[in-house]
């Protein structure tokens, strides 16, 4: 006696079908929702800011009047903050990393650590910014200036980069290590010759993306108090600043005031969304230029 | 006759048999009650052994019985694992390697290794065989080309690669990866390469030509291999040493081993009864 009926198997084999089908189209359906939303969005963003961006826009001062209104000021902000926030999470992140995945006995002490971490990643980043607010701009006394916005950012996204390079170090096959420890290298020189070579290509992904959040966080910076109107273009990080995110914060705060404001915040928008997305096509390009195979 | 006698006398012919040997050969690794612990784990239990100088000495035994685990005991590799304990004593050339004095870098220096699975750095040919030598020192170009021919043409890889060391050693076989790795070993000039079963992931032709180049590294190393393949140890050791569960059972002359060995479970292992 058989115990598969093959009768049976060939008479629900249609349902069978049907249910794979039905949930294909289920899943496509989840996927076309957030396709049609982000289209809306920028069709919306891009249909507003038709006619304002231009070469005046993109290199003029700001100003109350929309008609002259220019984001200079503004892109030199984010910039030199990047400039800050840069340097400071990935000499802090990788260094995090590599002593947590190659340094660190693992215990409970190293758990614990690596549990916070993970924690930290979620805290919501107005809370960032009130730790921005109490530790730089008061009792270091910097006032709201680009170094103390760069360090409350840096602080955001220290965890994201911490644990995207581990997972990089992470991935490099132990094999690697062993071959170079096998010769009589010292760890330092493991790790300066094999392993971060090999992990670079990972980190510097995940350090970009984590960049590109900084860009556009918006929260931290307005409990650290930045101006609504400053003219003079910042020169460098001990400037008072103002940062896109900013601009189109207050922009669209005001547009019950001035409609054309509106106008200008969707062209702020687009130029941040072009920043970006020049910052993730860089991710994308490192990856593959330099990834090792193994 | 008492249990503690038999064991005094197994020692004694031991010990006898170590004399023996070493009458004519050099010790280069000499193992004294030697213990390791995985965590809970006692992977090696009461090690003896004298491991001779430009010899070819093979370790068999089934899987888990430790001998790669004594293999990466002799150049403290198996110190990456976290929760390794050892007491005892091994001495290479008559200085204490378990010592945490004795310098671990200064030990792999001289104590080379060969790894299961080929394991190129993801760099050139030329990179690959210079990196030991680099990382000791030496910057000067003309010795580096120089160490790369020598070490290449002393693992017979040389005639394969020598038009194309700037190329990545992935482009390479898996025979040809391995006779690279081999050849990064010999780079770094150690007086003992240890091998852990080296041919286990290479076709009968790539392993032909490992077992090849093990006759002639032996004139001027002392090699260990450790191997799953008994033809193999009979085939290109001088002598060896039968592991099973953490013990060694036995060594002696590969022949004897072979063909005539003392203990009951040798004979049941070599005949395939087990393992």
């Amino acid at each position: 006696m058989k115990y598969i009926d093959a009768e049976q198997v060939s008479k629900r084999m249609g349902g069978r079908i049907v249910k794979n089908n039905l949930l294909k189209a289920l899943f496509f359906l989840a996927t076309l929702f957030g396709l049609i939303v982000l289209v809306v969005l920028i069709y919306r963003v891009v249909a507003d800011s038709v006619g304002w961006i231009d070469w005046d826009f993109i290199t003029g001062r700001l100003s109350t009047s929309a008609e002259r209104a220019g984001i200079m000021g503004a892109i030199l902000g984010t910039v030199w903050m990047m400039a800050v926030v840069a340097p400071v999470t990935l000499l802090l992140g990788i260094g995090t990393a590599i002593y947590l995945e190659l340094y660190a006995k693992k215990g409970k002490l190293q758990a614990i650590i690596q549990t916070n971490i993970s924690n930290l990643a979620g805290v919501p980043s107005i809370v960032y910014g009130i730790l921005g607010l109490t530790i730089f701009v008061r009792a270091m006394d910097m006032g709201n200036i680009i170094l103390a916005g760069g360090l409350t950012l840096s602080l955001l996204i220290l965890p994201i980069v911490i644990v995207a390079a581990q997972e990089a170090i992470r991935s490099v096959p132990q094999y690697l290590s062993e071959a170079s420890y096998g010769m009589g290298a010292t760890k330092w020189q493991t790790i300066k010759n094999i392993i971060l070579p090999a992990a670079l290509p990972g980190i510097l992904t995940g350090a970009i993306l984590a960049l590109s959040r900084a860009i556009g966080e918006t929260a931290p910076l307005t409990v650290i108090g930045i101006p609504a109107l400053i003219i003079p273009f910042p020169e460098g990080i001990f400037d008072k600043f103002t940062a896109l995110p900013m601009q189109i914060y207050y922009w669209t705060l005001d547009s019950s005031l001035v409609a054309e404001y509106a106008s200008l915040a969707a062209a702020t928008i687009v130029v941040l969304l072009i920043l970006l997305f020049v910052l993730n096509s860089a991710a994308i390009f490192i990856r593959n230029k330099f990834q090792q195979r193994f | 006759m008492s249990l503690l006698t038999v064991k005094e006398n197994i020692r004694m012919e031991n010990n006898v048999n170590t004399d023996t040997n070493t009458m004519n050969h050099k010790v280069v690794f000499d193992t004294k009650e030697l213990n390791l612990w995985y965590s809970e784990t006692h992977a090696l239990k009461d090690i003896n052994l004298a491991i001779n100088e430009n010899e070819v000495t093979a370790i068999i035994g089934p899987s888990g019985c430790g001998k790669s685990t004594y293999l990466k005991t002799l150049n403290r590799m198996v110190e990456l694992v976290p929760g390794v304990r050892t007491t005892g004593e091994i001495t290479y050339k008559g200085k204490s390697i378990l010592d945490k004095s004795f310098q671990v870098e200064d030990l792999r220096t001289k104590v080379g290794m060969v790894f299961q699975k080929a394991n190129p750095f993801p760099k050139s040919i030329y990179d690959n065989i210079a990196y030991g030598p680099r990382i000791h020192g030496i910057r000067n170009k003309k010795i580096l080309d120089e160490i790369v021919e020598k070490s290449l043409r002393g693992a017979y890889i040389w005639d394969e690669v020598k038009d194309r060391l700037k190329e990545n050693a992935y482009g390479l076989s898996g025979g040809q990866q391995q006779r690279l790795c081999i050849a990064r070993t010999l780079a770094i000039e150690p007086d003992v390469i240890l091998m852990d079963e080296p041919t286990s992931a290479l076709d009968p032709k790539s392993t032909l030509k490992i077992e090849d180049l093990v006759q002639e590294l032996k004139k001027e190393y002392s090699i260990i291999i450790v191997t799953h393949n008994m033809q193999q140890a009979a085939r290109i050791s001088d002598r060896t040493a039968f592991f099973l569960n953490g013990e060694v059972v036995e060594l002696d002359v590969t022949d004897t081993i072979f063909t005539n060995p003392t203990d009951k479970r040798t004979e049941d292992y070599i005949s395939g009864r087990f393992g």
